[in-house]
């Protein structure tokens, strides 16, 4: 593609502080094509997009769609110059319709009449065009992520966007919705569009881009052909060095730790088994949204089963507590860590110790030093950056809040861990380590539970696999049996009703 | 120009920000001072001069300030996990008519020691109930308690008058509608003889400092914390949700039941509808002063009540309206939320 550049961004340089966020970035965009700017968290790769897009002012760098140079600072000059901006958080209006979200914005305030029917013709042909299947009149809180996604996506190409940018797109899509998407930005790359998108999802990266850029500690790193480099090439340049998810070596599982018989949660599941052994891993896969944060909660100790039984180490639960499963071995590992997994504006050695407090107290009364020792523990042993145990857990990157909650569960050498999504929203680096620790507590004999949508994740590290869909649980398989197809097969609820799936039980 | 959210919230600046609000709002307020026609600085001294200047003025002030650190304290601890109370001054209400409605009949003959302790405690239970219904509605039915805690002191002030008009009038009072007194075993000694200056003062200090010790040492205290901050959280990290919020609403309620109480037995020794120029409303000012402190309650109680003491006695020498005490503590609210916001966040171009 030798056309001129429709993008071009030179020497883009923006300080926070005393971080530089982005220092001398040039990048240029042909038509037509799909750019990947691949970063770990914390790379500039967001920062850059907001420049682009007129959030921030840059500290030097010009901006320039097709020729023409945008003055800095002023997302409507980007927006009229053809940029449309896809944000990893949406922003639209719940209670209004998809045509009113979509039209929110394009109309005179002082024009009497409103132009429904025209927008509405306008909504219809591009969506028409471009696959991206939606009802106008639905309201938008009443869609899915996916279909919300959609309308965001609309409402830029009403607005003629040339070049779209999409900040990690898939971030809140399950696997088969990311299909899609990547579907739908072939067919508008195909038709003339220009797109970025910004990832850190090695996968996606291969699947869909053109051309990939990588960015690390603000620079420009490296610029690939997608067809011309390898997952394991870019990892490296994404994160400096070599890194390399460890290898689940054979397990050897001991006593039934943790067993589920024909479990109900009121309708939310239904007729569940699974079995926990020692020194192996479960591991739950499916699609977001199936059960898997009931599922999370039955087994963290914060609901009760309603039919069916539930025995932990061959005792059976009646009434089951977060205090019981702590006490009684059971490390827990939230699936979101934000809401349920810390407190970001509390210490961190009350994050430490918060869930059990009763072990660091003593007739009411906090047992400060010992907690800060504990949390002090935490911190070397598992390498948790970015704090001491008195300052605010907020100020933690996601990857090291989640050491953190791996830590505090697993310093006191738990016989069950569950982890549920343990590396959802982490970086290469932080996957890594969190597997490395899930793997290391499965040798020394915990049976690990793990819940999660990831497949490749799943595969790596589970022992043995069951699928989550509508509630309900498939018959186990062994990893070395399950290929993608395979557990494709069975997220989508294909499975045989007799149980007879495999043999292990 | 754009917000952005510090990294570190820096001691310096948290200390300073009640002291940045208040002359804020105290600038502000001098302009209105100066467009109602009266000298601006001397106003300003009247007011200081008012509140200390004078044994009387300083007594009085002291004596405002302790049902000020009491509802402050409530709110404080309220706040502090979430519970909106607005109820204070109904809680304040209820409390100081429940002990008048005790303290010379059921109590009557008891010894002091015996009757002040258990007066205040009927007080504070008082006021615990009356902060427990609308917790009770929300934990039940999700109803917001900032409507339902604010709403009933409307409720409780026209129950009060009716029962001083009713059954609990004080037949001896010429026909002026006042509560039956507590009569003179129930009184708080005095901490200053011929002044109103009571033992109340000593009791919200001795109170504070324990609510600290409260916040900052105990299970409860990170519990209830825990709870506010991410109720999501607290509840996966096993803190009993329900439990701790009232607990947390029986020690606010009760705080300000106390207030009460205190200024039944400590002040006038009846109860008639202007008990109360508005503790319980101010007590939410003075939390927000002290950003939640227990410590700093007590401090933001000294310099709202200054206010009130100072600014009467500036209004008599000068003729201007009172009110302007009012007006400058409700500026300083919003300049104490402007300054809190401004410790968490820094503006970059």
């Amino acid at each position: 593609m030798t056309t001129h550049p429709v993008l071009r961004l030179t020497g883009i340089t923006k300080r926070f502080g005393t971080t530089l966020a982005n220092d001398a970035i040039s990048i240029d965009l042909a038509p037509g094509e799909v750019l990947a700017l691949l970063g770990e968290n914390g790379a500039g790769k967001t920062t850059l997009m907001s420049i682009l897009f007129g959030h921030y002012t840059p500290d030097a760098g010009t901006v320039e769609v097709a020729g023409v140079q945008l003055p800095p600072g002023k997302p409507r000059a980007a927006i009229r110059a053809g940029v449309g901006m896809v944000h990893q958080h949406f922003s639209l209006a719940a209670n209004l319709t998809v045509l009113d979200n979509v039209m929110t914005g394009t109309e005179s305030l002082w024009r009497l009449k409103s132009s429904t029917g025209t927008a509405r013709l306008k909504l219809l042909s591009i969506a028409e065009r471009f696959g991206l299947k939606v009802n106008p009149d639905a309201r938008v809180g009443d869609l899915s992520v996916g279909e919300q996604q959609r309308v965001e996506i609309l409402k830029a190409l009403y607005n003629d966007a040339k070049i779209l940018i999409l900040d990690e797109p898939t971030a809140v899509l399950t696997n088969l919705e990311a299909e899609t998407l990547f579907a739908t930005l072939r067919v508008m790359a195909q038709s003339g569009l220009s797109l970025i998108f910004i990832s850190h999802k090695l996968n996606e990266v291969m699947a869909a881009a053109d051309r990939v850029v990588v960015l690390r500690g603000g620079k420009v790193v490296a610029e690939r052909l997608a067809a011309e480099t390898s997952k394991a090439e870019l990892a490296e340049l994404m994160v400096g060095r070599r890194v390399a998810r460890p290898v689940r070596e054979a397990a050897v599982p001991g006593d039934v730790l943790f067993q589920a018989i024909n479990l109900d949660v009121g309708h939310r599941l239904s007729g569940i088994n699974f079995t926990v052994r020692s020194g192996e891993t479960l591991g739950i896969i499916g699609v977001s949204g199936n059960g898997q944060t009931d599922l999370g909660h039955l087994v963290s100790g914060l609901a009760q089963h309603t039919g069916g039984e539930l025995r932990l180490f061959d005792q059976p639960v009646t009434q089951s507590s977060v205090r019981g499963m702590i006490e009684a071995g059971v490390g827990r590992v939230p699936e979101d860590r934000n809401s349920e997994g810390a407190i970001g504006e509390m210490a961190i050695w009350e994050n430490a110790v918060l869930e059990r407090i009763w072990e660091f107290s003593r007739n009411g009364l906090v047992d400060r030093r010992a907690a800060r020792q504990f949390a002090n523990e935490i911190i070397g042993g598992f390498d948790v950056r970015g704090g001491t145990p008195d300052s605010r857990t907020r100020l933690l990157s996601g990857g090291n809040m989640q050491k953190l909650i791996l830590g505090r569960n697993l310093q006191k050498r738990p016989r069950i861990l569950i982890a549920a999504q343990p590396t959802r929203g982490l970086d290469e680096g932080a996957i890594a380590a969190v597997h490395t620790r899930i793997l290391d507590a499965r040798r020394a004999g915990t049976g690990v539970l793990l819940i999660s949508e990831d497949l490749d994740e799943v595969i790596s590290l589970a022992d043995r696999i069951q699928a989550i869909v509508k509630g309900r649980l498939s018959p186990p398989i062994p990893a070395e049996q399950a290929d993608a197809r395979m557990l494709g097969l069975m997220m989508a609820g294909d499975w045989p009703q007799d149980g007879k799936l495999a043999h292990a039980s | 120009m754009r917000l952005e959210r510090r990294a570190h919230r820096p001691l310096l600046l948290v200390l300073l920000a009640p002291i940045i609000a208040i002359v804020t709002a105290l600038v502000i307020a001098g302009v209105l001072i100066a467009i109602a026609g009266a000298p601006v600085l001397e106003a300003y001294r009247l007011i200081l001069t008012g509140a200390f200047g004078t044994r009387l003025g300083f007594t009085e002030t002291l004596t405002r300030a302790t049902p000020l650190m009491l509802t402050g304290l409530a709110a404080a601890v309220a706040f502090r996990a979430r519970v909106w109370n607005i109820g204070a001054e109904g809680q304040f209400y209820l409390s100081a008519i429940a002990v008048a409605a005790v303290a010379a009949t059921v109590f009557s003959g008891w010894p002091p020691y015996l009757l002040i302790p258990a007066a205040l405690m009927v007080g504070a239970i008082a006021g615990m109930i009356m902060l427990l219904v609308p917790l009770g509605l929300r934990l039940r039915f999700g109803v917001d308690e900032v409507v339902t805690s604010l709403l009933l002191n409307f409720v409780v002030v026209l129950f009060v008058s009716m029962m001083i008009e009713g059954p609990l009038k004080d037949p001896l009072a010429f026909g002026w509608p006042q509560s039956i007194p507590v009569g003179p075993d129930a009184m708080l000694p005095k901490l200053i003889d011929r002044t109103r200056l009571h033992i109340g003062l000593v009791i919200a200090m001795v109170i504070a400092v324990l609510v600290y010790f409260l916040q900052s040492r105990t299970v409860f205290g990170m519990q209830s914390r825990a709870a506010g901050l991410s109720p999501t959280a607290a509840v996966f990290s096993g803190v009993p949700l329900a439990k701790t919020l009232i607990k947390v609403a029986c020690l606010s309620g009760g705080l300000a039941g106390l207030a009460g109480a205190i200024e039944v037995m400590g002040v006038k020794g009846y109860v008639t509808t202007d008990l109360s120029p508005g503790y319980g409303y101010s007590g939410i000012i003075v939390a927000m002063l002290a950003n939640l402190h227990p410590i700093g309650v007590i401090a933001a109680a000294l310099f709202t009540a200054t206010m009130f003491v100072g600014a009467d006695s500036m209004g008599r020498a000068l003729g201007i309206p009172s009110y302007i005490a009012d007006v400058t503590v409700s500026l300083s609210l919003l300049t104490m939320l402007v300054s809190i916001f401004f410790t968490q966040y820094r503006i970059r171009r």
